[in-house]
């Protein structure tokens, strides 16, 4: 029968349309919760599903990776201790050579001192890779989360210099925490593996 | 050297005794040709020993040995390895005789040699540039050739570390753009050459119409809603019916290979992603495939990231046939509904994708040896729903919503057809070769990874039009799911890399053609080494560019606005088609 | 118009006159022109993917009034510059954005398309569509995320909401200019750069060769 294609393809429509309703009702008021948004992006469901940004936002997965950033610890007096020892590996293995890092000397002797004075990234030039924080032996840099980073001039703010692409370890607990336990731990047992052949040195 | 051509090497050899040499340099293969036995040996090579698929065509400039050689890849189109045969020219005035008689796929791939590399075909029917425009200055793949931002001949750069003041590279320009001019340039004298060559023997074609008509030149593109990105086409229109069509592209050229030869092997990894930016995971191991040839077995990839490697791929492809279908019916007119259906199953894909390799769209997870990380928890149940439920339910859906729908069926069904033989003629590949009613797909015809592991048809069809295209793509995506249920079934535990990963590497001196099944088509990459650490050839034989050979074939007779739905069901991406 | 408004014989004190009137009416201007930007249905490159995504279901950005996406530039408010631009095709992107009528705003999406991106060293690539028009938002990442093209979005309805009818572009006397399209030459030419063109040259060849000699 001519037509009968169309019809079908017409009953598809509807029955998207009123899936969509359906699936709202199920749902109730957990909608705009984050269970809500897992849901409604499960196999389950039959209908649409629009995130209603900005209101509720998607759940940002751990590996997502933004504009990396670099990782400071906190002293116990407020200081921050700069994870990176500007050896290099990021700038050397950033594919679009967007990192630049000055490493500083010490005034008298001349010879490096494991901080980078400053750091810079280009973010105009920046392709999200991650190759850095791959790399990155010190787990010092790390990529970031935040995409809302749209600005009126570009010349003014998008390159990243030390002080903004500086963050706290707690952040990047917070928002990666199994990359930042697994590292932690194989830190903590290439310490205590240090200690043990200093110890045996010593005996 | 494959098993094939070493049975047929004797015959070659006795065939055409002196003008073909083995080529014997450490870690090459094939043979060396006079350029003057070249038409006739192509001509035997597919007449009587069976190659009749052109892959890729390609040039090399040899800097230190004064030399220019260029590259063919053939295959059998019953399947098995390549035979590789090549010709050198001098540097100076790098001449070879065209293949377009023998194989009409070659027609793009050479026009790319001769714009890049400045290599002239002799006897090509329409050598003019194909990604730059005419009258830019220069031959850019050229070894000694520099260009604007030219820093230095290899990555990393020495300014960015340990003395890394930043600049802008626009601010040292005196221009504040990235333009450089030949020496001698004067703006007033010169006079723009414009397009003149383009549209030569574009009005006043002849036809065979009896009653003599008004012809008219209509451009398709570079802005235009259905040409999938920023692609021109070029048509001579004879009331409606197309009389002759040139593709036009080069709009998004972006100099892929040159910044791929000063990168080294593992910075082209993400560059890679943004080829075909739809199905970037399948370019990662065509890529990561070629270099693996010449790592050796010693970086075989550990049996998981194996299977995930196959996963992966076949997400991207259902991914990627998704995006075309919705396109395709895009182009017919269904403005947004089916699109609509399809990216929202996409959207599940990608989040896959971002949980496991960190972005939607530029995955970035392939390495040398495996990948980059392990599957993060919960990913593999999410990809378990997928598989199992949810998108065999949604393909069902789509099938019932469109295939039978009269409108596709009276816009698709005769139009754009490409029989079997000038398929393979044009080195068609993917989709449209299968639905061409050849049965043709990498990961049968020449397997990797660990395809020959899993149980699936070759989706075909036979009658070479858009609704094939459209129908092989649908079965495409079931032999995918099919293949998901059985990998993630057997999905072993495991490491996902061989050895520790590094970031600098020397990758032994030799070539390599790495290529795989992609969503689109054969994607094949081909990688000279020197020894040092980046390549010193690297080229990317798309699928896009090279299935839009055919275009004009397929157009040519049909209506203008079916131009639109044949391009539709190539299904190309213009980040492949331009690089 | 403004002048009208402004002169309806209430005694204003002098540094507000320009003011009262305009205020209300720019609000309810403003409020009009934020919900109903149409972006213009181009693409360029990888970012213009997460653009159509972002006009799908999930994101949707028919929610902030932008549904309708023209194909031409002529009925187009917003363009976003969604890609990588070449040289072959800024000449294109340029008559384009001379065919918007005003008011229009450009949004670089991407970082290809605010500063050249990774293919910024490449022969063909334009460091940034900046460098031709007067880019109103730039959104970084490569590519941005459809939420990240959002918040760039709710950007350009914040700016709308700042602007004022007295001091826009399109309101002020005289027409105004259109950017010179650039040319192919054996490079790109841009006709701004003609008057100092030689002295340019001259400049850029004695820079090539320099560190040959060196």
């Amino acid at each position: 029968m001519y037509g009968k294609g169309i019809i079908k393809g017409l009953g598809v429509t509807l029955k998207h349309f009123l899936d969509t309703y359906v699936d709202d009702i199920r749902v109730g008021k957990k909608r705009y919760t984050e269970e809500g948004v897992a849901y409604r992006s499960s196999k389950d469901v039959r209908g649409l599903f629009t995130v209603q940004y900005p209101e509720e936002k998607l759940p940002t997965p751990e590996e997502f990776r933004f504009i990396p950033f670099l990782v400071y610890d906190e002293g116990e007096d407020g200081e921050k201790n700069i994870r990176c020892t500007s050896c290099g590996i990021c700038s050397k293995v950033c594919p679009p050579q967007c990192i630049w890092i000055v490493r500083s000397e010490d005034p008298e002797t001349g010879r490096p001192i494991p901080e980078p004075s400053d750091f810079f990234i280009d973010v105009d030039v920046c392709m999200n890779c991650g190759m850095c924080a791959e790399f990155c032996p010190f787990d010092a840099i790390v990529m970031g989360h935040d995409y809302e980073l749209a600005v009126y001039d570009r010349l003014a703010n998008n390159i990243y210099d030390k002080d903004k692409l500086l963050k706290p370890a707690a952040y990047y607990q917070a928002i990666r925490p199994v990359n930042y336990r697994i590292q932690a731990e194989a830190r903590a047992e290439k310490e205590a593996k240090k200690a043990t052949a200093q110890s045996k040195k010593e005996a | 050297m494959t098993e094939t051509t070493l049975a047929i090497a004797n015959d070659i050899e006795a065939r055409f005794p002196q003008c073909v040499t083995p080529d014997e340099r450490g870690g090459y293969e094939g043979y060396l040709i006079e350029a003057g036995k070249l038409v006739e040996f192509a001509t035997a090579l597919r007449d009587e020993f069976g190659y009749d698929f052109l892959s890729s065509v390609t040039g090399v400039d040899y800097l230190p040995d004064e030399k220019m050689e260029v590259v063919y890849h053939t295959y059998r189109s019953t399947g098995g390895g390549a035979f590789v045969f090549k010709v050198q020219t001098p540097r100076q005035t790098p001449s070879v005789p065209s293949l377009c008689g023998i194989f009409p796929g070659a027609e793009f791939q050479e026009r790319e040699a001769w714009d890049l590399l400045g290599i002239h075909f002799q006897g090509h029917p329409d050598l003019r540039r194909i990604l730059m425009w005419e009258g830019f200055e220069g031959h850019p793949l050229r070894k000694d050739w520099k260009e604007a931002y030219y820093e230095s001949d290899a990555k990393p750069f020495d300014s960015r570390w340990p003395v890394g003041e930043i600049y802008r590279a626009e601010d040292e320009n005196p221009f504040k753009g990235n333009v450089v001019y030949p020496q001698g340039f004067d703006p007033d004298k010169w006079t723009p050459e414009g397009e003149t060559a383009l549209y030569a023997g574009m009005h006043e074609v002849e036809t065979d119409e009896a009653m003599h008509t008004d012809q008219i030149v209509v451009n398709l593109g570079p802005q235009h809603p259905s040409t999938h990105g920023v692609f021109r086409m070029v048509a001579t229109l004879d009331g409606e019916t197309i009389v002759k069509l040139r593709p036009v592209m080069g709009y998004l050229h972006r100099n892929h290979e040159k910044i791929g030869e000063r990168n080294t092997y593992l910075m082209n990894i993400p560059f890679t992603d943004r080829l075909d930016y739809l199905s970037s995971m399948t370019a990662n191991w065509g890529y990561v495939q070629a270099v693996e040839k010449l790592l050796g077995p010693k970086t075989a990839a550990p049996e998981r990231a194996e299977y995930i490697r196959v996963i992966m791929a076949e997400f991207t492809r259902i991914s990627n046939h998704l995006m075309a279908i919705g396109a395709l019916l895009n182009d017919l007119g269904a403005y947004f509904t089916p699109m609509l259906y399809a990216l929202k199953e996409r959207e599940l894909i990608l989040d896959i994708f971002e949980a496991t390799a960190g972005s939607r769209m530029m995955c970035n997870y392939y390495r040398f040896g495996g990948l980059a990380r392990d599957l993060p928890a919960g990913v593999y149940e999410k990809m378990r729903d997928l598989a199992f439920e949810r998108l065999p339910r949604q393909i069902d859906e789509l099938d019932r919503y469109l295939t039978e729908n009269e409108v596709v069926i009276a816009r698709c069904e005769g139009v754009g057809v490409l029989t079997p033989e000038e398929a393979i003629a044009y080195s068609a590949v993917g989709p449209v070769l299968r639905a061409s009613g050849v049965p043709y797909d990498v990961r049968r015809a020449d397997p990797y990874g660990i395809y020959e592991r899993f149980d699936f048809d070759v989706a075909v069809r036979y009658h070479g039009d858009v609704y094939d295209r459209y129908l092989v793509r649908l079965d495409e995506i079931r032999q995918s799911i099919r293949i998901l249920q059985q990998a993630l079934d057997d999905l072993p535990e495991g490491e996902i890399m061989a050895g520790k990963p590094k970031y600098s590497m020397r990758v032994p001196a030799g070539e390599a053609y790495g290529r795989v099944e992609a969503p689109k088509g054969e994607l094949g990459f081909y990688v000279v080494s020197d020894g040092s650490a980046n390549p010193w050839r690297y080229h990317v034989r798309a699928p896009s560019f090279i299935n839009l050979t055919a275009l004009s074939k397929m157009c040519e007779g049909d209506k203008v606005a079916d131009a639109v739905i044949i391009l539709g069901s190539i299904d190309i991406v213009l980040g492949e088609t331009d690089r | 118009m403004p002048e009208e408004l402004n002169s309806k014989g209430y005694d204003i004190p002098p540094e507000m006159q320009s003011l009262v009137a305009i205020t209300t009416l720019d609000k309810i201007y403003n409020w009009g022109r934020r919900y109903s930007v149409w972006p213009m249905m181009f693409g360029l490159a990888c970012c213009a993917i997460e653009m159509i995504c972002t006009a799908a279901a999930r994101f949707d950005f028919s929610r902030f009034g932008m549904e309708i996406m023209r194909p031409s530039p002529r009925q187009a408010d917003l363009m976003l510059v969604s890609g990588t631009v070449t040289k072959k095709m800024v000449p294109q992107i340029v008559r384009l954005y001379n065919q918007m009528p005003e008011p229009k705003y450009v949004v670089a999406m991407g970082a290809c398309a605010c500063g050249g991106g990774p293919f910024k060293e490449g022969y063909n690539v334009v460091s940034g569509i900046d460098k031709f028009l007067p880019v109103d938002v730039y959104i970084p990442g490569c590519p941005p995320t459809p939420q990240a093209l959002l918040f760039g979005l709710m950007k350009v309805q914040e700016m709308i909401d700042t602007q004022s009818l007295k001091e826009v572009r399109w309101y002020q006397k005289g027409e105004l200019p259109a950017i010179p399209v650039p040319i192919l030459g054996p490079d790109l030419i841009d006709p701004r750069d003609y008057p100092e063109f030689a002295e340019k040259l001259a400049k850029a060849q004695a820079e090539v060769t320099e560190p040959e000699g060196a």
